[in-house]
């Protein structure tokens, strides 16, 4: 397919891996386990090899949900010399919404009778009483699964006499559709349409995770596709200038991947930290900025939002302006936000943190699967859990005796 | 005074009638639905003997069984629609553990208020489909429920062939070494539903690819390949049924991405709503698994045949204590090709 093909050829793959094998490891000790196997070459054997090889050892974190899902997908990581570890942030929209906030929108659809429209994986998100929007949709509730706000919008024309809620979820990527949305609900005058917002924002989880106390030792990011592609590169550079991280923003295509990653390695070596944009066929510095000043027409900053794996993260997240409040369900229907612990056994929140992988959570794969999903990140397949479940686990399988 | 017809019932009217609870009643409605709709359709020696049940000739051979319940929507779709579908998903499962299909049933859940024009159009794609694959269908059943409680028309088809001496097909059967072939591009079906379902549209449309196989799967068995396993992946796509037969089979599999066709705009439809092309339907597909030393002829013998011209060996059976179906990427790289969770939902952003 034209303009996707280019971007995932196999050829380039392997020139700009020779380039990283090069540069991050110039004695070359630690190989890919593919390009030159080893038995049984598993993550023990590739953490063995990084110690052999005694180099320096590159910890580098995809924000974005869509980078963790190509990097699977496309097998990426085979591609890696052992020294470069990609850690798995919190960039997918489902994994951070926590139990709380899916508890609110059932509470909505099953005590309110509303329609209840969302995206996709938001449906099968955990939440209490072993309650997921999907099972309260099998009980009885009206939960539809739609593709766009317009989707949301149809559905409430239709539908004058019922109250008709969407349930706002994702990053800077999916804000204008739902501001453009509430517009024009207001000029349309669509008494029965609101939304349940939990639009959040990447830099200041970024800047939560970063924060963090003892945090993770990360040497850079590959910084957010499509988000960026709204707010521009700019919003890094703090994370470059005060933490001295080098991000480099991609796109979601695997060379996009390969060749940011190729660029991390080089401003490390070099020891520099800035923001560098490898996706430049869709970012700009300034970023979209139709789109920003429709999406600060319509909302605004809440001072506090809780995030799975986060906790409560100050401004860090929207919610609609009092100009529009007349479409926001929280104050239409007064359904309280009401915290909810994770489950004890549930690791998300130390992987979303990037301070555990997948598999060192005890529930992993066993308890916890895509079928029956305990954390959220197990939940969309851009989730480090489902992800690695799904495209990765025969790494670091066991046989069994 | 006009002369009066003792016998006399107003024809059906298959333009601007409707199903309605009498046809469904057991009374003179059904029978005469049955009569000029059905009967008139699939007309059959069999269905003529106008019997509860068909009376068949003697079998010559092992018989094989199959049944497929039908409940597609739309209803019609670029390529097929649920009548021709009905037929060919029976004859493939038949087909596909290496059995001749013979006859089929039909079954009809048809909702109140249905427009008799559209089961007329069924009703004609599924006698044409049986005539085209030579299999009849010998006999059925209608059953009316009120409006709201079905979704316009849901088909049950039942299919029996014979399976000749010395053929054995399983699911099971698959050993390390074992060669996989695929017969043609994947995810056609799916995306035609879906992309219709969803009112996409695309310059050029997709098209489900629902066909009988049992003609190709006849002169596969023919050449003498040593085949293991035989199975068309429908729902839950390739990825799926490969997944079912390695756990059957207690085995892994290796695949080759390059090696496995998907049409241009199928593609371009899973790209644009975040799917998997190996997770999505088809209908007129097939896998085969044969002994390593055969794989060359009987992928000849595939391509020879119109529904087996793009077939490709797609990858090969190894030892695996986890059963996992594995993929070398077009990149380079590896992963794992797991079962389907749930149901494929579209990625968010």
């Amino acid at each position: 397919m034209k303009y996707v093909d280019e971007f995932r050829d196999g050829e380039l793959a392997k020139n700009i891996a020779a380039n990283i094998a090069r540069e991050a490891d110039p004695n070359g000790h630690a190989r890919s386990p593919l390009l030159n196997p080893l038995p049984q070459a598993g993550e023990e054997a590739i953490e063995s090899l990084r110690e052999i090889s005694g180099n320096r050892s590159y910890r580098l974190m995809e924000f974005c949900g869509g980078h963790t899902h190509a990097i699977s997908r496309y097998g990426i990581a085979d591609l890696l010399p052992a020294s470069v570890r990609m850690i798995h942030g919190p960039g997918c929209p489902v994994c951070v919404l926590p139990i709380g906030r899916v508890d609110q929108a059932i509470r909505l659809a099953r005590e309110q009778g509303v329609i209840l429209c969302t995206y996709a994986d938001t449906v099968r998100v955990p939440a209490s009483d072993n309650l997921s929007l999907m099972r309260a949709k099998a009980n009885g509730a009206d939960v539809r699964m739609i593709y766009s706000t317009q989707d949301a919008l149809k559905i409430a024309r239709e539908h004058p006499d019922r109250e008709v809620v969407f349930l706002a979820i994702g990053f800077e990527t999916t804000t204008p559709p739902t501001a453009v949305a509430v517009k024009q609900a207001a000029a349309e005058g669509l008494k029965n349409f609101s939304i349940l917002c939990d639009h959040v924002l990447t830099p200041a989880a970024m800047h939560a995770i970063l924060a963090v106390e003892g945090g993770v030792s990360l040497d850079g990011f590959v910084g957010p596709a499509h988000v960026s592609t709204v707010i521009g590169s700019k919003p890094y550079e703090p994370f470059a200038s005060d933490y001295g991280k080098p991000v480099v923003i991609a796109g979601f295509e695997p060379l996009d991947v390969m060749q940011a990653i190729l660029m991390l390695v080089r401003q490390i070596n070099d020891g520099r930290a800035a923001v560098e944009n490898e996706f430049t066929r869709a970012v700009t510095r300034e970023g979209n900025l139709k789109a920003q000043e429709l999406v600060a027409e319509v909302f605004e900053l809440r001072d506090v939002f809780e995030w799975r794996g986060l906790g409560s993260v100050p401004d860090s997240a929207l919610k609609l302006r009092p100009k529009f409040a007349a479409f926001d369900a929280e104050l239409k229907f007064k359904v309280e936000y009401v915290a909810v612990p994770d489950n004890k056994a549930c690791e998300c929140a130390a992987i979303l943190r990037g301070q555990k992988r997948p598999q060192e959570c005890n529930i992993f794969g066993t308890v916890c699967t895509p079928e029956n999903p305990v954390g959220s990140c197990m939940v969309s397949s851009e989730g480090a859990c489902a992800a690695h479940y799904s495209y990765g686990r025969f790494r670091s399988a066991k046989v069994a005796a | 005074m006009s002369a009066i017809k003792p016998n006399y019932t107003r024809s059906l009217d298959l333009k601007n009638g409707r199903v309605d609870m009498s046809h469904g009643s057991g009374g003179r409605a059904m029978a005469q639905l049955i009569t000029e709709l059905f009967a008139a359709a699939f007309d059959n020696e069999y269905l003529a003997q106008g019997n509860d049940g068909a009376v068949l000739p003697p079998a010559n051979g092992r018989l094989v069984m199959a049944t497929d319940s039908h409940v597609v929507s739309p209803l019609f779709f670029a390529g097929g629609d649920i009548g021709c579908l009905s037929v060919h998903g029976t004859i493939n499962d038949v087909a596909v553990m290496g059995a001749r299909p013979l006859y089929l049933s039909a079954s009809f859940i048809l909702e109140e208020g249905f427009p008799l024009a559209d089961l007329k159009r069924i009703v004609e794609s599924m006698a044409h489909a049986s005539r085209e694959a030579g299999v009849p269908i010998v006999t059925g059943d209608t059953k009316v429920v009120e409006r709201g409680k079905g979704d316009g028309v849901f088909i049950t088809t039942t299919g029996v062939g014979v399976a000749r001496d010395g053929i054995n097909l399983s699911g099971n059967l698959a050993q390390p070494g074992d060669k996989i072939l695929l017969s043609g591009t994947i995810g056609d079906h799916g995306m035609a539903i879906l992309s219709q379902r969803e009112g996409l549209t695309f310059s050029a449309p997709i098209v489900s690819d629902t066909a009988a196989l049992h003609g190709l799967i006849a002169a596969m068995l023919d050449s003498g390949a040593a085949l293991r396993v035989l199975r068309d992946p429908t729902r839950g796509g390739l990825a799926t049924t490969l997944n079912e037969i390695a756990k059957q089979s207690g085995v892994g599999m290796m695949l080759h991405e390059a090696a496995i066709a998907v049409n241009q705009p199928v593609e371009a439809a899973c790209e644009f709503l975040g799917l998997d092309p190996l997770y999505v339907a088809n209908e007129g597909k097939l896998i085969a698994i044969c002994a390593p030393e055969d794989a060359q002829r009987l992928l000849e013998v595939m391509r020879a045949h119109p529904l087996g011209s793009n077939a490709s060996v797609i990858g090969e059976v190894q030892t695996d204590a986890h059963g996992f179906v594995q993929m070398t990427t077009k990149l380079g790289g590896r992963r794992v090709v797991d079962w389907l969770a749930g149901e494929q939902l579209p990625r968010i952003c």
